[in-house]
Parts: C-alpha cells; structure tokens; sequence
C-alpha cells in the first residue's frame, strides 16, 4: 500500500454565521504554524482562504473548507451549496461587488476578495452552477524556503 | 540563548502539581509531569497568568532584590504609573514619589510624565504615511512576545517607539549624571513593576542591546513598606508640583488610544480578545485602523499580576486622577515635537520572530506527525480533563507525537487498553477452563 504523503482535514462553513467567520482560516493557520510553514506563506494562504470563507458567510448556504498539506504544496478547496456565480470572469472584476448595504456596513463587500485570492495564489479555479453551489480551489507551492517562521530559531 | 531571558520559575519543592497553572495559562505553555509543573519556554510569553494562579506560590517571576543595588552609589526608582492607585484614593502621586525616597531609594523619578510625551511621539508618528496598518502598541512586553511566538507576519506592525519607563530611566540617568557628576554606571535605575513581562523586557529588551533600567522590584514587595512610609509623608500642597497629564490614564484600557486624540485607534484587553485581532489583521483585515493598543490583561496594566489593589477600583482613582490633573499638559507639546524630529523616541532595531517549536524541522516529518496527531486526539476523550498533565487533549496528542508523552499517560487510553487486555485475558482463562473440564471428563 502507498503511503500517503499528505496530510488534509475539513472545516464547515456556515453562510450568514458571522460570528464564527474566520474559524476556518484561524484553523487553517494553525496547522500551518504548527508545521513549521514560513510566515511568508501563511501570510498568503490567511489572506486567501479568509476571503474564501466570507464569500460563504456572505453569499453561499454552507460550505465545508478542506486543506491538503504536503512538502510541495498547500490546496485549499472550498466547496459550497449556494447560488452560484453566474458571470465568473465579471465577479474577478476588482471592485465588483454583489453585497448589500448592511454587509458593506461591517467593512465587507469592497470587491476585493476573489482578486486578492488570486493575487495571493499560485493557481486558482473556480467552478460555479448557478443554483447549485461554488467550489473555489487555490494552490500555493511550496519551494525550498518554504519551511521555518524564522531563520532566527 | 533567548531562553535564559525568561522571566517565570518554577520551584519544585513547593510545586504540588495542583493543576491552577495548567488552566489558566493562554499559550498551553505548562505541563505537569511526575506531579511537578514546568514551563515550555518556547512557548512562555511571561504573562504571569500563572503566578497569579499558583495555590502554593510556587511560580515566581525573577526579580531582582534590594541587595543587588547596593553596587550602586546612587539609587533611583522608575515607579511603574500604577502604582500611583494603589494607595487610598487622597494619596497623589507626589506623595508616592515622596515615600519611595523616605524607604530607601536616592531619588524616585515619574514614568506618567513620559507616557505623555510617548503619545505626542506617537501623534506624530501616525500622522506620517507609508507605515504598516494597523500598528500594533508594542508596550505590553507579553503582547510583544506573543508576536515572535505566534504571529511572526505582525512583528513590522509593531510601534518602533521607545517605552515610557526606558525614557524614565535615560533621563534620569542623564539628570543624575549631570547634577551630580556621577558616572551612568554608578547610578542604578530600578523599575517597580506590575508584572512579569517587563522584567523580561529590562533583561532582554526586544529591539536593543540594553535597557536603561539595572533591575526590577515588584509593587507587592515594596507596598508594605511603602504603605508604611506613606502615613509620615505631609502632602505636597502646590499644585504646580503634582504629576499631570494624559499619561496618567496610560495604566488602563483605552488610557493610550485616547490620547492620541484620533477615531481610528482601538484599545483591546485580554489575550484572548487580542488573539482574535491579531488573526484578523494576519487575514488582512482592519487597514482601516491606524493605532491598535493591546494588553495582555484584562484590565491592562493595573491588573498586572504583581500590582496589589483590585484593579477596578484602581482604575476609577485612574479616571479621577485624569480628570483632575489630565488635561494640564506636563511638558510643553512643542518641546516633544522637536525631540521626535530629532529621532529621540525612536527605536530602529529589528524584532526577531521566534515560533514555538513545529511538530519536526523536517517538513515531511512534521506532516507525518500531524496525521499521528489526528490519530491520537481521536483516541481520546475531548473533554481536556487534565489528568494527563496537558491542559487540553489535544496538545496531548501533541506531546505524545513530539515523544514527550505516551499514549497511556491518558486514564481513558490506559482503561480501553485494560478493558482489551482484561477481556482477552478472561478469554483465554474461559478457554483453558473448558479445556481442563473437557479432559476431566474424558479421564
Ligand atoms: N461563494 C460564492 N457564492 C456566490 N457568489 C459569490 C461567491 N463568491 C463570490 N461571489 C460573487 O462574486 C462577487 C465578488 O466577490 P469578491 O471578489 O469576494 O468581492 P465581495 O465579497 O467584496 O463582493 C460577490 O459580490 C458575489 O456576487
Ligand atoms: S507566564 Fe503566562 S505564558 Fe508563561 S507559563 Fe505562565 S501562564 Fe503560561
Ligand atoms: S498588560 Fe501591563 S501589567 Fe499586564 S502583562 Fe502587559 S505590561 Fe504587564
Ligand atoms: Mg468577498
């Protein structure tokens, strides 16, 4: 039998729980830390999988975010039952944004967060059927510096 | 090397391994083994949760003692601002500096008047563009630690200023020296400090070589003699002559941000409040702050662990005091203004991150370790009882994959594999049983 050489785990997402918004990444960073990923890059999988986990909170029912863990790369697959995104290439748009007043009132909704995924990853795709759901999955690669918070340790 | 800096130790003979510390502490840095507690120092952020804690006052912050002043020919006390409301509320802070003198200290010098010039530094400096946001007040010295251990993306985010008690003690140095034509290695600064985490920060300041501060007394050790003293003491009647300014609200939440006069500030208390904000500005959020004030107590500084009075009513003398004597400003602002272009606050140096240790070096390793992790934690209970001497299960499941504890060490592991050897056990005796019965009655 292979071993397998990567480590993964899921965290639910609840759409409209905005409470518990960013436990997901909170749990994400975690595992990375203890790891031993560089600061660098748990800088870019927070910020990318934290964006990935408002758009549930805001737009989507429910969602559950996997990530996947071994010596050459981090994917974050984030996978929800919603409405869908019906023009994907328009909602990468920077700026655009679908949220409502009340959401843009708690500093949310600047039409920012799928670019700043993108900006943030190595690779992105995103699949989306309207009605459905939208399933979001980013890969950051692990190269040689990758390790060590610090050299400093 | 940093190690050696760490401010809490553990005396075994008193150490019962009762437990109190292995809750309370915020970064799971306390295992009892072999009923004794010890402290992972990687971990420790000196916040003192566990002094406090201590049924048996076993764990005690390394202070210094007025012995080891005696080298010194002249003596000078930098009285943390807290201790100015730990007294009845008539006492004003010109008699506290009155009494240290009268027990035993040259001279007393007053860290409140610094703090104001601090928050003119800090105006200024957030009046300036191009800096990271939102800065993080890096005056609390656990909070600071907690940065190098946990949250290493944040360290840039921390103020490069200078602390009020560091310019305290670089003052007064500088007066002495002066006045009375002593060498700076012949007059002794000594901090009288709320916690553990500045003494820490005066042994091993973060973003330079040393501090201006030669020791640190706690305020519980000194208060007794003080408060003694105190009684003798006429009060100072001119009111020219009494500590003012701004920098007396520096000791509780939100003293700082409300200096700074502007709405983009926040002050948070409490380590896990400030664990929850500090997640949130690594995932990007709260550019829109400028000036975050964080303390790891919950009631910032006069709740430090080695302060005395309650902390709630130390902070209403707080609000009376400013409200009395705050807005008269104790040094002229444009005075502060000129320091600060001159670079007299500024603290250039670099603050190294320090990540608790990971599960291996070996990246591979480490993930290997997280899988036994998930393996282990669901073997056990979750209802972190403990027992095992971890605070919770699954730092349990940590140790025993990091090979500083066994799977057994848990009751509930060590019962299910009683329970498994017992029942095959028994079954082997059941089956030997019926063989000896099954011959009886052959022969
Ligand atoms: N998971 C999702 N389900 C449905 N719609 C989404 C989802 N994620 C993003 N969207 C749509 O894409 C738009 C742009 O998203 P984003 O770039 O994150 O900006 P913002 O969240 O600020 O609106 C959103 O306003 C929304 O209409
Ligand atoms: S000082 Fe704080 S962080 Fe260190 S062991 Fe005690 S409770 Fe834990
Ligand atoms: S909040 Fe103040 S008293 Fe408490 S640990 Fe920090 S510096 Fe010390
Ligand atoms: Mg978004």
């Amino acid at each position: 039998m292979r071993m397998d050489k990567s480590y993964s785990q899921s965290f639910e997402i609840t759409g409209n729980n905005f409470f518990d918004a960013g436990k997901a990444a909170t749990e994400v960073k975690m595992i990375l830390k203890q790891i031993g990923i560089n600061s660098d890059i748990i800088r870019r999988v927070a910020i990318a999988s934290y964006e990935a986990e408002m758009n549930v909170v805001m737009y989507a029912k429910r969602a559950s975010m996997t990530i996947e863990i071994s010596q050459e790369k981090i994917k974050i697959v984030v996978d929800d039952e919603g409405p869908g995104i019906q023009n994907i290439e328009l909602a990468m748009k920077e700026g655009y944004s679908t949220a409502t007043t009340e959401m843009r009132e708690m500093g949310f909704g600047a039409g920012m967060g799928l670019p700043n995924i993108k900006r943030n990853a190595d690779h992105l795709k995103i699949e989306s059927e309207v009605g459905k759901g939208t399933k979001v999955e980013f890969v950051i690669e692990l190269k040689e510096s990758a390790r060590g918070g610090s050299k400093e340790r | 090397m940093q190690d050696d800096f760490r401010s809490i130790k553990i005396e075994k003979d008193k150490c019962q391994g009762r437990m109190a510390c292995l809750r309370v502490c915020p970064t799971q840095a306390i295992r009892v083994r072999h009923k004794k507690a010890t402290i992972l120092k990687d971990r420790c952020i000196d916040c003192g949760e566990c002094v406090r804690a201590c049924p048996n006052k076993a764990i005690l912050p390394q202070t210094s003692s007025f012995s080891d002043f005696s080298k010194f020919k002249y003596t000078v006390a930098i009285p943390s601002p807290d201790l100015y409301y730990q007294f009845g509320k008539d006492v004003l802070p010109s008699t506290i500096l009155a009494g240290l003198k009268k027990i035993g200290f040259d001279d007393a010098h007053d860290v409140a008047c610094p703090s104001e010039a601090v928050s003119i530094a800090l105006q200024e400096l957030l009046d300036s563009n191009n800096l990271p946001r939102p800065l993080i007040s890096p005056f609390c010295p656990a909070i600071v630690r907690l940065i190098q251990v946990r949250y290493p993306n944040l360290l840039d985010n921390l103020v490069p200023i200078e602390s009020p008690m560091e310019i305290a003690a670089r003052e007064a140095k500088r007066e002495k020296m002066e006045e009375l034509g002593l060498k700076e290695n012949e007059i002794g600064t000594i901090y009288l400090t709320p916690c553990p985490a500045k003494t820490v920060a005066i042994r091993n300041p973060p973003r330079k070589k040393h501090s201006f501060i030669d020791g640190a007394i706690p305020i519980s050790e000194i208060y007794p003699t003080l408060l003694q003293a105190l009684t003798h003491i006429t009060p100072e009647s001119e009111q020219e002559k009494q500590v003012r300014g701004i920098g007396l609200g520096w000791p509780i939440v939100g003293g700082q941000a409300s200096s700074l006069k502007r709405e983009d500030c926040l002050a948070i208390a409490g380590l896990n409040d400030v664990i929850r904000i500090f997640e949130e500005i690594e995932n990007g959020k709260l550019k829109d702050i400028r000036y975050i004030e964080c303390h790891t107590c919950p009631t910032a500084c006069v709740g430090g662990s080695l302060n005395v009075e309650n902390p709630y009513i130390a902070r209403g003398k707080v609000l009376r005091l400013l409200e009395k004597y705050g807005s008269k400003p104790c040094q002229p602002r444009e005075k502060i203004r000129e320091l600060y272009q001159k670079k007299y606050f500024s603290l250039p140096g670099k603050i190294p991150a320090s990540p608790a240790e990971p599960l291996d070096d070996d990246i591979q390793v480490a993930i290997n370790k997280m899988k036994r992790k998930q393996e282990v934690y669901d073997l056990l209970p979750k209802i972190d009882c403990g027992a095992c001497g971890a605070p919770t299960c699954m730092t349990f499941a940590e140790d025993v994959v990091k090979g500083n504890a066994a799977a057994d060490d848990c009751v509930f592991v060590a019962i299910k594999k009683f329970e498994s050897i017992s029942s095959d056990l028994l079954e082997t005796i059941l089956k030997h049983s019926r063989k000896v019965r099954h011959n009886e009655n052959l022969s």
